[in-house]
């Protein structure tokens, strides 16, 4: 096989990779909040706010997505690749500090107590709970607007937007079957090690795209994209690990 | 504050979350390495180095902060 099929072929696992992981995680979060809904106001609030999301989300992504792809290629790179590295910088800090010891680990369960607390403080509503499908729609909507983001920037610059989209889709999916199996908040997916690996790979597609976007040449050209990954990832487990030990509390005190 | 206002700082807080300085140091690193583009110069480094070296600055700050002892409020 070519080396530069077997490349392609790399480069969109990675991106069905990276699409899927960040998806499970956005979606879990938007599974605790449809949870505390239905538990709360009910399950016809709860579905009623998630489907209404979902299609605003999809209305969103088709409404864009042919129009990012149709920008032209070096100039989409730049930004695009500018934006997804800034993006995912956010993400990987995020990570770094939490695995460092000095952000609080993203905990599902008590956010899921503490959304439920919220919910039943609020009055009823008649029939149809209004609070309830608003509370359902922002929180999937919001979550969501994460993924489209991931899979417009990642979808437009390597033209595969339908791939970046099934991933995300799969993602949400699986998310969704195993919330309905469970019936409760997803506390057992390994959520912060989840966004650890996509800080660092939407960092490394982001630095690669928006490199190329300025006129970077990198060596290796697209093979080089896992040199990045790797230095990335070397960079920021080095760097949480460094972080926890000077966190614990022989260190501090 | 207009609705306008409060959606492009929603968008800007969405894509940047709550270091700018990072934000601007990867505009930084960009500049540069288009300037340092098409020279003779492996202008590729650029971009890890100063993007490990950004995103180091901003947990290194974190860390101080965390560090520091609170405030005297007396």
């Amino acid at each position: 096989m070519p080396a530069a099929v077997r490349t392609l072929g790399v480069h969109l696992f990675l991106l069905a990779l990276a699409t899927f992981l960040a998806s499970t995680v956005e979606m879990v979060e938007a599974l605790t909040i449809v949870l505390a809904v239905g538990v709360t106001r009910g399950w016809r609030a709860a579905v009623t706010g998630l489907v209404v999301a979902l299609v605003a989300l999809a209305v969103l992504v088709a409404a864009l997505g042919p129009a990012v792809t149709r920008i032209p290629l070096g100039d989409l790179r730049v930004v695009v690749g500018g934006l997804l590295l800034v993006f995912g910088l956010q993400w990987l800090r995020k990570a770094i500090l939490r695995a460092g010891g000095l952000k609080g680990l993203h905990d599902e369960d008590a956010i899921y107590r503490a959304e439920v607390a919220q919910l039943e403080a609020a009055g009823r509503g008649g029939r149809v709970d209004g609070y309830g499908v608003s509370v359902a729609f922002k929180g999937v909507f919001l979550e969501g607007l994460e993924v489209v983001f991931i899979v417009l920037t990642f979808g437009a610059t390597q033209g595969h937007l339908a791939v970046a989209a099934l991933a995300a889709v799969a993602a949400a999916v699986m998310v969704a079957a195993l919330g309905v199996a469970v019936h409760r908040p997803l506390t057992r997916v390994p959520e912060n090690s989840l966004k650890f690996v996509v800080g660092v790979m939407l960092t490394s597609f982001g630095m690669f795209w928006a490199g190329e976007g300025v006129g970077a040449r990198w060596p290796g050209s697209d093979a080089f994209l896992l040199v990045l990954i790797g230095a990335t990832l070397g960079l920021s487990v080095g760097g949480a690990a460094l972080l926890r030990r000077a966190n614990t509390p022989a260190a501090v005190g | 504050m207009g609705a306008l206002k409060r959606a492009w700082l929603a968008c800007v807080d969405f894509v940047v979350g709550d270091d700018w300085t990072l934000a601007a140091a990867v505009v930084a690193v960009l500049f540069v390495t288009w300037l340092a583009s098409g020279g003779g110069f492996p202008s590729w480094i650029l971009v890890p180095v100063g993007v490990a070296a950004a995103l180091t600055v901003s947990v290194v700050r974190v860390q101080r902060a965390a560090r520091r002892p609170p405030a005297d409020p007396g």
